[in-house]
């Protein structure tokens, strides 16, 4: 925009630059046109049988019509006598004097401007001395005229400069932005795992941004692998040494035998399962919470991942008597991340069996609804009051029902965060008006084609 | 006054002529009658005044026009102009006034005399009266179609071209060659002075505005022009105020040449009378052009205009040879050759109208002419 308000400053500066140069010229031309024929009539004029003759050349007036069809003015004096012509025509004095003599004057005659010119010759008659005055007088339509057309013209002129300025700004923009822009998309291409240093070629103003840009992607880096690192070193040197706990003190238990002491023991083992339970938790939620930050998303058959989960639960089922029916539909394909998923399903399945009376039956369907995957996980638990379901998803938040059961108040949290991160919704309710929880995950649904595509 | 009668007008020409007076021979009546009463007062001569009513009468006084012209032209060459223009605008009356050149000049230069449009044979005069502030701009779609040589200032526009010409008698020239150029007429004239000895004729170029046009440019041109004045002079020439009573001369055989005659008025006459030869001078021939423009008195300067189209559509548009009664001149006629000097509107024409070169012109050709 600056530089449109340059383009148009240059463009006007030019503009009153050729338009006074123009009227100049014009003036100019006109002026030399009036003083020759001012100079031919005097050179007309000349002493015959004692008198002055004044004869007019046909030249003198026709050439004043070739340029213009101005109206055409003349007076000729004897002193203050005038001879022939307009003997109203104000004559020349004080004006601009040309180097050859002639004096050049605007005047109003008329009713109109006239330009006017007036030349002077001694003549010697009677052997006195006699001086003839010339004024040749003409209007300046032409002279507007021709005014007109160069100011049209250095218009046209200026507005074209103005816009194949513009327009070669813009271009000039264009092509220098270019580097840039294929710079940025080179970036935002990247999946969200690529933490490569930048190589795209940048335009060498651009090297301070992308050395800072490496910079950044190098701590980036750096920081995400000491995060994994961490996640990986807690979980093992959290869960390694729990599971040693609780071994010896399944042993012990073995081999106390006052019932005291083995009622010690078994709340120990409650208390290192609930501790390992929640330790899992957490360090799931750190690596949902890490992972969803950057989903790499890619076709995942819910049924199959379902099922997977399913089997791998069911020794814990079985401890409990509790049977898991699961009803599974073909191309049930969602955008997403498979361990995540596994990790929500997981959640909803272990709550579900957590909570589920022995010998009680889950349902687990995996259907489509419209463009959307639904796992529904239904089960005959304590369930939920309408009050808290917004709340449960919560962090640390547990159901005012659920206090004499182990948890750590994250099993939904995760779920919560995995399924917002797939573009996906979690609702809680009941399996039925008396009683178990049902817990419904939709997800967008793809279609193969789509993903083929 | 001048008797415009001529013998060879066709039935159609009469019917209408007679229909014509029918018309408004009353009202021509009247017209002259008050033109005669206004005489005293108004110092131009006039030679004709027509009066052609509306052909619809409108009854409210806002919608009836009214186009005073004063003309040159004769009103038989005019009329069916006229005639054209009524049928196009039918609620429009006209007054046609005829003068001659100078005292057109003169009514409107003058005396300012209201007039809507004025027509002159002498487009030297019509120049100087746009170029001295006398007549008014008119544009229109019409006048940008003209020629640029049609037109000056948006003020003079020309709508003929008409060749001066010399009008012989065949009887008179029986066993001469007859002459195409200045010179050949010079040496036919010297070499046969008796024969010819009060047999000349030209235009008086004091009465004459368009007999001073051609007179000043023929001196421009070419000096031969006064070594035929001078040999014209010395056989005693005929001078006339105008071309028709030259060419009915000639036709009667009272002289036997014309010189810078109106080729066009010539024309007509010659196809209808054997007698007569025009001859386009082949060393040069001076074109005239007819001017119309619209003067600064005029009370209905909008009506004028639409006139003026008028004329320049005849002029420069139309085919149409029964309404438009000049010849017509373009680079396709065979008669029309690189000897054509055709006179252009300008400022050039203002030289010969200069008070001091006019006065000292006139006396050279009184002094070589009438030889005083």
């Amino acid at each position: 925009m600056s530089l449109l308000a340059c383009v148009a400053t240059v463009a006007l500066v030019l503009f009153v630059i050729v338009q006074s140069y123009a009227s100049r010229l014009a003036e100019d031309s006109q002026d030399q046109i009036l003083q020759a024929s001012a100079t031919s009539i005097l050179d007309a004029i000349s002493i015959r049988q004692g008198g002055l003759l004044v004869d007019i050349p046909y030249s003198a007036l026709s050439m004043l019509g070739t340029l213009s069809d101005d109206r055409v003015f003349y007076r000729i004096q004897r002193g203050n006598e005038t001879i022939t012509g307009y003997d109203d025509l104000p004559v020349s004095t004080g004006g601009n004097r040309s180097k050859e003599g002639f004096e050049f004057q605007t005047i109003n005659y008329r009713g109109d401007a006239v330009r006017a010119v007036t030349g002077s010759r001694d003549l010697t008659l009677n052997s006195e001395r006699v001086v003839v005055f010339v004024t040749v007088g003409q209007t300046r339509n032409g002279h507007e005229e021709v005014l007109r057309s160069i100011v049209q013209n250095t218009l046209l002129l200026c507005l074209g400069f103005v816009t194949i300025a513009s327009l070669i700004g813009y271009l000039a923009v264009q092509v220098s932005l270019m580097p840039l822009r294929e710079f940025a998309d080179a970036i935002s291409r990247r999946g969200p795992h690529d933490l490569r240093r930048v190589t795209a070629r940048a335009p060498t103003e651009m090297a301070p941004l992308v050395t800072s840009l490496n910079d950044l992607i190098d701590r980036l880096r750096f920081s995400l692998a000491r995060t994994e690192d961490f996640l990986t070193e807690a979980a093992h040197r959290v869960r390694t040494p729990l599971a040693t706990v609780r071994a010896e003190a399944e042993v012990a238990l073995h081999r106390v035998e006052k019932d005291e002491n083995r009622q010690s023991l078994r709340n120990m083992i409650r208390a290192i399962d609930q501790t390992s339970r929640a330790a899992g938790q957490l360090i799931d939620h750190a690596m949902v919470s890490y992972r969803t930050d950057s989903v790499e998303l890619k076709p995942v058959d819910v049924s199959n991942l379902c099922e997977e989960v399913i089997s791998r639960l069911a020794p814990v089922a079985e401890l409990r008597d509790i049977v898991v029916n699961v009803t599974t539909q073909a191309d049930c394909l969602v955008q997403g991340d498979a361990i995540l998923l596994q990790n929500a399903v997981q959640n909803l399945l272990d709550n579900a069996i957590k909570y589920s009376p022995s010998g009680s039956v889950i349902d687990v369907v995996i259907a489509m609804d419209g463009q959307h995957v639904i796992v529904s996980v239904s089960d005959d638990g304590i369930g939920f009051s309408d009050t808290e379901a917004e709340r449960l998803k919560q962090r640390f938040a547990r159901g005012d029902n659920a206090k004499h059961i182990a948890g750590s108040g994250l099993g939904l949290t995760i779920v919560a965060e995995v399924v917002n991160s797939h573009g996906g919704e979690l609702s809680l309710g009941r399996r039925n008006a008396f009683r178990g929880a049902k817990v419904i995950i939709r997800l967008p649904h793809i279609s193969l084609c789509e993903e083929s595509g | 006054m001048r008797a415009v009668a001529h013998p060879w007008v066709t039935p159609c020409q009469i019917y209408q002529k007679i229909r014509a007076q029918a018309r408004f021979g009353v009202l021509v009546l009247i017209a002259l009658c008050l033109s005669v009463t206004n005489a005293t007062v108004l110092a131009y001569e006039i030679e004709s005044d027509t009066f052609f009513p509306a052909i619809e009468e409108s009854h409210s006084a806002a919608e009836s026009q009214r186009l005073e012209i004063l003309s040159t032209g004769d009103i038989d060459q005019f009329k069916p102009i006229i005639d054209d223009f009524q049928i196009r605008n039918p609620s429009v009356a006209i007054r046609y006034v005829t003068a001659s050149s100078t005292e057109v000049m003169r009514a409107i230069y003058d005396e300012q005399v209201v007039f809507d449009i004025a027509i002159s044979s002498a487009m030297d005069l019509h120049t100087k009266l746009a170029n001295d502030g006398y007549a008014q701009v008119y544009e229109s779609a019409q006048t940008q179609v003209a020629p640029d040589f049609a037109r000056w200032r948006n003020e003079v526009f020309t709508f003929t071209e008409e060749p001066a010409a010399f009008v012989v008698s065949k009887k008179a020239f029986e066993g001469l060659d007859i002459p195409t150029t200045r010179q050949a007429l010079i040496t036919i004239l010297r070499k046969h002075a008796e024969r010819f000895r009060g047999k000349i004729g030209t235009y008086d170029i004091r009465q004459s505005g368009l007999g001073y046009l051609f007179a000043g440019q023929d001196a421009r041109n070419s000096d031969t022009y006064w070594r035929l004045t001078e040999v014209m002079g010395a056989l005693g020439v005929k001078t006339y105020c105008c071309s028709s009573q030259m060419i009915q001369d000639v036709a009667e055989g009272d002289i036997a040449i014309a010189y810078n005659v109106l080729g066009s008025y010539a024309a007509t006459r010659a196809e209808q009378d054997d007698s007569i030869q025009v001859v386009l001078p082949t060393d040069y021939t001076l074109l005239m052009q007819r001017s119309v423009l619209i003067p600064k008195t005029s009370v209905s300067p909008a009506l004028a205009g639409s006139f003026i189209d008028h004329l320049l559509e005849l002029a420069w548009q139309s085919e149409d040879e029964s309404v438009y009664p000049f010849p017509r001149l373009s680079t396709e006629d065979p008669l029309l050759s690189e000897s054509h000097v055709p006179i252009r509107l300008g400022p050039g024409l203002l030289v010969y109208l200069d008070k001091a070169k006019r006065s000292r012109f006139v006396r050279e050709w009184e002094d070589s002419l009438l030889q005083k």
